[in-house]
């Protein structure tokens, strides 16, 4: 008996045993994990979105020139939906019945009982339509949220576009994006996103187990209200941004102007341009696949992205530099029959003038005068160091912004090409002078630059000596940002500047000049045109320049591809922007030259590289800007034939533009 | 002398017992309240719905138990084979007459009252076993014996299984704990647990596999005890038989077991998830009962019990609602609660002078402890749902009625311990 009554032990320990285990398991899902607890919020909790404004954007006259317009999503809660009328609904947001049965079935993949898009950004008229009926189409609502609308259609480039996070967005940003958000993915609007975009509202709700709201939780607590972006006000002149996208109608190029005293971007084109509203709304997908395959490569922001050899506008540094380092002073003439001999190597001159001065060589862009002030400056430490002397005068040049980026605040700068002597020592084994490079003198050669690089060398000048890093955008409410105020000296004397400017000012304003067609009445506008050789086509026309003479007001650098000589396109454009900068208005006879400019076609032919045949050269860029109303069913019209040939040219350049990255020097 | 015999009723009662009988039914009203609670009808005392049917239930319970103490406790010595006969009766009408509900027909519906035998055949079995082994004192080692023991076990648990109601059912395997203690061989109960670990190991590991470990551990036994040849026979027959066994499983599944029952083990071993249809009570019990961390979230505070995502919670359910509102903690203390209650009952049995009221004890104890582990188990997901109430403290009549009227028989034998009969 005695036996037998242990096995109360043994019976005993099996409910302690048992006891043990289901605390054990108590103990995991209830203190350890916290799965179940997440599991039980989203249970009952549903989060409804409140998409803020984002901010809105105005040019330096306090002018909107990106605001918000109201759409609206409709959303539909496929297990909530109950049979409708389909015709109606279609009828009412203009689509086929097929594609109401075709989003109702993907909102049902997505999820039954949760409100998904079923149409986004349906038109004011449409939203009109429906709203009265809207109770004939139970689980259905519409949901309202802002698109950007820019009223000028202008600075398709400059602005960027804002489109909706896809996966690797929301990856990257760690839960802030969710499935719906929108974000800048390009220009001003990717590069002040989080400015721009605001909070995000939540409304926190209770439902229960039958998916029926039981009102806000915890009396809203957690509710946060939405809050819009922040407005962002641009240094940009709409006036003269509008005229520059006009003026170059039909020509590739870039104009790039800046305000000398502050570094603030007046007028930023990049063309072709185009009409920002285009990637905007339904439509975007398609636009945008036609942007990127057109063969004039309006996805390019040239501004900052195109690499242009300065060319001649690169003489007045040369000077500046000459002048610092002793080489030559303001009285020292070279004798120029037309040409240069770099050893045995020839450099042209366009005329033959004989002894020429700093200023006149300036004036009439001799390249003979400019190699023989380079020849000094990189012989001055004796020839056989000569290969540290271009490293000490390759370093003092960068110093104008040449090389490296200048930090715009705008996504994917490039730097440009600009070499130091270890790239030289490398190809020509440490065998090389002056003569190797002497085609850097001119601004020619292994040296590139954007057209902000060449505005900005420009406003150094134009600063007698320091420069603003250039920027788009001057203030965030009231906040400016403290980089924007401080001067970046070149490491030249003021002094050395007025025989410089001397030299442009003679340029545009005497009989020997060579951008006398394009002087401004009561302005005294001194610059440099340049004619840059290109060795895939016909030369570059580039004009860069500053006015007034005193306490200048604006900077600007101009390059028309393909267009010839500086003088005929670079330098009228550049004088009708400043003019109507300064004075509002361009007036008399240059008002007519103005639109006769703008009906300028100089687009490039395009070539078939692969056959070696030239190609007709299409009449006109379509990239019409287009009115505002019409724009959500408009595409981007190019010539399909156009399309097809050149995307099948030259894949792999466009590539590099759809990419989005930036593309480092090396 | 006077006083004793004016309390001769109540005379040497457990109180203790008593207590946790009572605290666990006021859990039990607490959480159903909670667990059906609808802000715009607050009310403790609307007697249409199910808190305030369960006040009933409660209060003609205790009534009901107290009743039971009244009587002589030799009654149920004397009357089990009635009482047994009585329920197998009941379990039978039921077949014939019974409602319907959920595909069971367990219930027998008397004007708007609805009776469950399968509930009353607990005690109604216990007592005759009771008056079974008290009365010929057997110890097991003949088979004449645990056949008789099986078919006072097995002729009501054969009735419920045409119901079918597996789950209570499952409760009658518990009356091998008193049989162990009057001296059934352990082996029993380690037979039944080795067939529990095949049958959950079948699922989880491919047969063959089973077979190979199974043989091998044969064969090192064998060769240990090569010189016993009794041991070398029996192990012989008992792998013989677990291997049979393994194959019968595969047949009997498949054939035996009802779908939703198969889909039940399968969520049970995560051999399928199906939140949305099978698996939904399962996951959502365990959703509620893990949210309430450590303290819970407060009495009617829990949102998963206040919008309705546990379906059953007042029922068999009902532990999820503690889990939620009350946390690790609550569920501690209830867990607790039932484990002082089945350790009391067990020493309360061992100081039985009868056999009859030591093994009616020992019945007792035993089928609460399957009820909570069961139960307890299902809610939180390490056994397949079964469907039988928390005693005491699920929702219902029937199930609360048959726990008083099983504890408080053994209250009064206990009470009676030091008499003779």
């Amino acid at each position: 008996m005695d036996q037998l009554f242990n096995r109360k032990y043994i019976v005993q320990g099996l409910f302690i045993v048992i006891a043990l285990i289901l605390l054990g398991k108590l103990f995991y899902i209830q203190i350890i994990s916290d799965a179940a607890f997440v599991s039980a919020e989203s249970n009952v909790l549903r989060k409804i979105y409140k998409y803020p404004a984002r901010g809105a954007i105005l040019d330096r006259h306090m002018k909107v020139i990106v605001q918000n317009e109201p759409v609206y999503d409709l959303m539909v809660t496929p297990n909530e939906v109950k049979p409708f009328d389909t015709l109606a609904l279609a009828k009412a947001l203009d689509i086929t019945v097929d594609e109401v049965r075709k989003n109702l079935k993907k909102a049902r993949g997505k999820s039954t009982y949760q409100s998904t898009p079923f149409l986004k950004q349906i038109s004011v008229q449409s939203y009109a339509r429906l709203q009265e009926m809207l109770y004939r189409f139970p689980g259905f609502r519409t949901q309202d949220r802002t698109i950007r609308h820019y009223p000028d259609s202008v600075g398709g480039q400059l602005f960027g576009y804002v489109k909706e996070v896809d996966s690797a967005d929301i990856a990257k940003s760690e839960g802030f994006y969710r499935p719906g958000d929108y974000k800048g993915k390009s220009g001003i609007e990717r590069s002040y996103e989080e400015i721009l975009r605001g909070e995000k509202g939540v409304i926190n709700t209770v439902y229960d187990a039958h998916n029926t709201p039981q009102g806000s939780y915890a009396d809203g607590k957690y509710d946060i209200n939405a809050v819009s972006g922040e407005r962002l006000i641009s240094g940009i002149d709409m006036r003269i941004q509008k005229l520059g996208e006009e003026l170059m109608n039909n020509k590739v190029g870039a104009i790039v102007a800046i305000e000398p005293s502050s570094g603030e971007v007046l007028a930023f084109v990049s063309s072709p341009g185009y009409d920002p509203n285009l990637l905007v709304g339904r439509s975007q997908g398609n636009n945008y696949m036609s942007l990127i395959g057109n063969p004039y490569k309006p996805s390019m922001v040239r501004p900052i992205q195109g690499r242009y050899p300065p060319g001649s506008s690169f003489k007045p540094i040369d000077a500046l530099l000459g002048l610092q380092e002793g080489v030559i002073d303001v009285n020292t003439t070279f004798n120029c029959p037309g040409y240069y001999m770099a050893g045995n190597h020839k450099v042209k001159c366009e005329h033959v003038d004989g002894n020429i001065s700093m200023r006149r060589g300036i004036a009439r862009s001799c390249n003979t005068y400019f190699c023989y002030v380079f020849q000094k400056l990189i012989t001055r430490n004796g020839m056989k160091n000569q290969r540290q002397t271009y490293q000490d005068w390759r370093d003092k040049i960068a110093k104008f912004g040449f090389g490296q980026t200048l930090d715009i605040d705008l996504p994917f700068e490039k730097a440009g090409y600009f070499y130091n002597s270890d790239h030289y020592d490398k190809i020509y084994n440490k065998r090389w002078g002056y003569t190797t490079v002497i085609s850097q003198a001119i601004g020619q050669g292994e040296i590139t630059a954007t057209p902000l690089q060449i505005a900005n060398a420009m406003a150094v000048i134009a600063n007698r000596g320091y420069y603003i890093k250039p920027h788009l955008i001057r203030a965030m409410g009231d906040k400016i940002k403290k980089e924007y105020v401080e001067k970046n000296y070149v490491g030249v004397d003021a002094k050395y500047f007025e025989p410089v400017i001397d030299g442009m000012q003679d340029c545009v304003n005497t009989s020997w000049g060579t951008a006398i067609l394009s002087r401004i009445p009561d302005v005294v506008l001194c610059g440099k045109t340049g004619t840059v050789q290109n060795p895939h086509g016909k030369n570059h026309s580039v004009f860069i320049g500053f006015a007034p003479r005193d306490n200048p007001k604006i900077a600007i650098a101009v390059i028309v591809e393909n267009a010839g000589y500086g003088s005929t396109y670079a330098a009228p454009i550049a004088s009708y922007m400043i003019e109507k900068y300064l004075k509002g208005n361009i007036s008399g006879a240059r008002a007519s030259q103005v639109e006769w400019m703008k009906n300028q076609n100089l687009l490039p032919v395009l070539k078939d590289k692969t056959k070696g045949i030239k190609l007709t050269k299409t009449d006109s860029l379509s990239i019409k800007k287009i009115d505002s109303a019409k724009r959500a069913k408009d595409s981007l019209r190019i010539k399909s034939a156009t399309i097809k040939q050149t995307v099948a040219i030259k894949p792999r350049e466009f590539k590099a533009i759809i990419d989005d990255k930036p593309v480092s020097n090396k | 002398m006077q006083q004793q015999q004016g309390n001769r009723f109540f005379f040497n009662v457990d109180w203790i017992t008593v207590l946790i009988y009572i605290a666990l039914c006021a859990i039990g009203f607490t959480n159903i309240y909670a667990s059906i609670y609808n802000p715009d009808k607050a009310g403790v005392f609307d007697f249409t719905s199910s808190y305030g049917k369960q006040l009933i239930y409660i209060i003609t319970g205790l009534i009901l138990g107290l009743s039971i103490l009244l009587f002589d406790g030799r009654l149920f010595n004397v009357f089990s084979p009635f009482i047994y006969g009585g329920t197998l009766v009941l379990l039978l009408a039921v077949l014939v007459i019974g409602n319907k509900v959920a595909g069971n027909q367990a219930w027998i519906s008397i004007g708007s009252f609805k009776l469950q035998p399968a509930e009353f055949a607990k005690f109604g079995t216990a007592l005759l076993l009771a008056r079974y082994v008290g009365t010929f004192n057997p110890k097991f080692r003949d088979l004449k014996s645990i056949l008789i023991a099986a078919l006072i076990v097995g002729a009501p648990l054969v009735l419920i299984m045409l119901q079918p109601d597996t789950g209570s059912a499952l409760v009658f395997l518990s009356f091998m704990f008193p049989l162990y203690r009057e001296g059934l061989s352990g082996y029993f109960l380690l037979i039944f647990l080795g067939m529990i670990v095949l049958f959950v190991a079948d699922f989880l590991v491919p047969t063959y596999i089973l077979i190979i470990i199974i043989v091998s551990i044969a064969a090192l036994f064998i060769y240990t005890n090569r010189r016993k040849q009794k041991i070398i026979f029996s192990t012989i027959l008992v792998t013989a038989f677990a291997i049979g066994y393994l194959f019968l499983i595969k047949v009997a599944y498949e054939k035996v077991l009802a779908p939703h029952q198969r889909s039940r083990i399968e969520l049970m071993l995560g051999l399928k998830t199906d939140n949305r249809g099978a698996g939904y009570n399962v996951i959502q019990s365990q959703i509620a009962i893990g949210s309430g961390q450590a303290t819970g979230r407060g009495f009617l505070e829990g949102t998963q019990t206040k919008y309705g995502y546990v379906p059953e919670q007042s029922t068999d359910f009902i532990f999820s609602t503690i889990g939620e509102e009350w946390g690790f903690l609550g569920c501690s203390v209830v867990i607790g609660l039932y484990i002082f209650l089945l350790l009391r009952l067990i020493n309360l049995a061992e100081r039985q002078r009868s056999t009859f009221s030591r093994v009616y004890g020992y019945c007792v104890a035993c089928i609460l402890f399957f009820h909570v582990f069961i139960n307890i188990g299902m809610t939180i997901g390490i056994i397949p749902v079964i469907g039988i109430p928390l005693p005491l403290i699920s929702y219902g009549g029937s199930s609360l009625w048959s726990f008083t009227i099983l504890l408080f028989i053994f209250l009064k034998l206990d009470s009676n311990r030091m008499g003779f009969f």
